[in-house]
């Protein structure tokens, strides 16, 4: 076993899991903008979902409730950008970045006397003789069910957004809301249901942070991964297996520079913790180029506000 | 210094006395600035409890107000004026960001006394005052020297200042006398409290073969991850054996309700002058928590003579001679490093692996 074999196998493990809330967050809120809907407050859904998750699992001793609970307090936030972005045709970004701060301080409040509370670890799976492998072992085989869900869910929306009827309807929504409207899909009701997917994903992101990742519960623990989310929306281009890829690629980034670090090598960590946002530029800058290509990916009606009279 | 204390809260009480019914009536107001939440369970909410050690012991003199989760940067200027504003007479800002604030408010309210901790900038109505955090570093350093198995020692570090490089060495040294064969791993998540980040940190440190992780960061997830593999970590500023019952040795205790009291007498007395305190185990500033029941005896022995050594000044953590990473003496045989020195240390010393950021 190679002095670098032993440093891969931990990064790899750790690479997934501080990849999952990514990718949890990242998928739901593609299947926001799919339907043309631009949703800013991923944090403030996921900060709810973490503080409301925590809460009910230290009360009740499950972390599957506390999941649940989370989805549930993700869909509640989404509901109410629902409400006010397509009920009430607010500015979708205004609204957004509101939620976000909304949700902070309201995870901050309802979450005040439960900061500091231990809870117990999700446990692990072990699959005898599997998890032992080398290298790869823990990283494929030792991780909490939650990792498992949320790679998962990558096929389940590809399939669902490309394979099915109501996932090319969700796209035509998302393309050209007008045509939709004309052909007699109710686009806010649809965008709606995407708002509300969108809240429960995040809702989850947020919980496997409170529950899992770190159990326990401190204000603003987020700590920014839901822009990360939204970052990585663009950089995989609007498809699921590239936030997959780039969940990865973000995650590992983060893992990488800290174990680069215990090793002794000298590289100045705040330019390995840039990458990541280095990446996303770039991504940007070379989609941009070729102005058909975003066409094909990014939803042509993303952000704007659809009146069925004008 | 007990009895000095009791002359004082005297000399307050004839004062309060001396000046009739409109000093009873009036309350001193004292206000406190915290850079986190009070239930960070770490540094703030020691800040906080030297705060309620102060409404406790001199609840029928003073009142108290406190602002937490504020922002280092403008927002802290904007807080500390307002308690100015509202008539607070000593006001303690807690975190070393809020220097230059903290400065200016004090040359637009003369009237008002200022303290700031782990700064350096002083005025007439500015006094400075901080621990010698360093002091426990050196008996957690013979302890986890004693402990690991595996010789390497993780430890989570915060900025790369003067104060977090010198709780490196410091403890770096300690180890090595008792257990030359061990090193230091460090790594730096850039913040102080980012409980997902400082996880991760801890993982890739066990990881990477450490037993025992060592934090100089404020939130308990770091000991959360050596209680989940089944290992050992030390506490930063307050007791946090509750968050890992089996993993945590000890934890470096912020004490700061009994300099939070002098000074407040010192106030209401009329005695209060702008100076700079570093104070160590010896002034009560900090303590270690109680030990884990898993440190064998004799450790535990060495670890309260130590402290006695350090209390009595038989002992300097920075005692020479001290090698940097390159071999190069730094301090020699037969001297300590100064104040001076420790505020400004900017060298790992031997032991430790890996390159300090400039």
């Amino acid at each position: 076993m190679s002095e670098f074999a032993v440093f891969l196998g931990p990064v790899l493990a750790a690479m997934l899991t501080a990849a999952t809330p990514l990718l949890f967050a990242a998928l739901g809120e593609l299947v926001v903008e799919k339907s043309g809907v631009l949703n800013l407050g991923v944090e403030g859904m996921m900060l709810a979902g973490a503080v409301i998750g925590f809460m009910v699992a230290a009360s009740t001793g499950s972390s599957t409730l506390g999941f649940i609970a989370a989805a549930v307090a993700g869909l509640v936030m989404g509901a109410l950008f629902g409400v006010l972005t397509l009920g009430l045709l607010a500015n979708q970004v205004a609204t957004g970045l509101a939620l976000t701060l909304f949700g902070v301080g309201l995870s901050a409040l309802v979450g005040q006397g439960w900061v500091g509370r231990p809870i117990a670890d999700v446990p692990e799976l072990r699959i005898p003789g599997l998890t032992d492998l080398p290298v790869i072992g823990p990283a494929l085989f030792g991780q909490d069910a939650l990792v498992y869900l949320g790679l998962a869910m990558v096929p389940a929306v590809h399939w669902f957004l490309f394979s099915t009827r109501a996932g090319l309807v969700l796209r035509a929504v998302g393309e050209n809301h007008a045509a939709a409207h004309a052909l007699g899909y109710k686009v806010a009701r649809i965008r709606f249901l995407a708002v509300l997917f969108g809240g429960a994903m995040s809702g989850i992101a947020g919980a496997y942070l409170s529950l899992d990742y770190t159990p326990m519960w401190a204000e603003n623990m987020t700590a920014g991964r839901g822009w990360i989310a939204l970052a990585l929306v663009v950089f995989a281009t609007w498809k699921p297996g590239r936030v997959l890829l780039g969940a990865w690629l973000f995650g590992g980034v983060t893992i990488a520079q800290l174990h680069v670090q215990g090793h002794g090598f000298a590289v100045p960590a705040q330019l390995l913790s840039m990458l990541p946002y280095l990446a996303t530029i770039l991504v940007l800058v070379a989609i941009s180029r070729d102005v058909a290509r975003i066409r094909l990916n990014a939803p042509a009606c993303l952000g704007k506000v659809f009146h069925p009279d004008g | 210094m007990g009895k000095a204390l009791l002359g004082l809260a005297g000399a307050a009480v004839a004062l309060a006395v001396g000046a009739g019914g409109a000093v009873a009536q009036d309350k001193l107001k004292v206000g406190f600035v915290y850079v986190g939440p009070i239930s960070d369970h770490g540094y703030s909410y020691q800040h906080d409890q030297g705060r309620l050690q102060l409404e406790k012991e001199l609840g029928d003199k003073v009142t108290t107000t406190y602002v937490e989760n504020v922002p280092e940067g403008a927002d802290a200027e904007r807080v500390i004026d307002q308690l100015a504003a509202q008539g607070h007479k000593l006001i303690f800002t807690t975190s070393f960001g809020f220097m230059n604030p903290t400065l200016k408010v004090a040359q637009r309210y003369p009237d008002v006394k200022f303290e700031h901790a782990t700064g350096y900038k002083r005025s007439a109505n500015l006094a400075t005052y901080s621990a010698r955090f360093y002091e426990g570093r050196t008996i957690v350093g013979e302890i986890v020297g004693k402990m690991t198995k595996s010789n390497v020692i993780g430890y989570v570090a915060s900025f790369p200042i003067p104060e977090v490089v010198s709780g490196i060495n410091a403890m770096t040294l300690a180890m090595r006398k008792v257990n030359p064969k061990a090193e230091v791993r460090v790594v730096w998540v850039n913040s102080w409290y980012d409980p997902p980040k400082e996880a991760e940190a801890a993982k890739a440190l066990l990881d990477q073969g450490a037993d025992v992780i060592v934090q100089h960061t404020d939130s308990p997830a770091p000991i959360q991850a050596a209680e989940e593999r089944g290992l050992w970590a030390v506490g930063q500023s307050s007791d946090m054996t509750r968050f890992g019952p089996k993993a945590h040795l000890t934890a470096i205790v912020d004490d700061w309700g009994g300099y939070y009291v002098d000074r407040t007498k010192k106030v209401l007395a009329g005695g209060w002058k702008s100076e700079d305190t570093w104070g160590g185990i010896k002034d009560g500033m900090l303590h270690l928590a109680p030990y884990n029941p898993a440190i064998p005896a004799d450790v535990v022995a060495m670890a309260d003579k130590t402290k006695a050594d350090i209390v009595s000044g038989a002992r300097h953590p920075f005692a020479g001679p001290i090698k940097d990473q390159s071999g190069k003496e730094v301090i020699p045989a037969g001297k300590h490093a100064t104040d001076e020195q420790i505020l400004k240390m900017d060298y790992f010393v031997e032991g430790v692996v890996g390159k300090l950021p400039k």
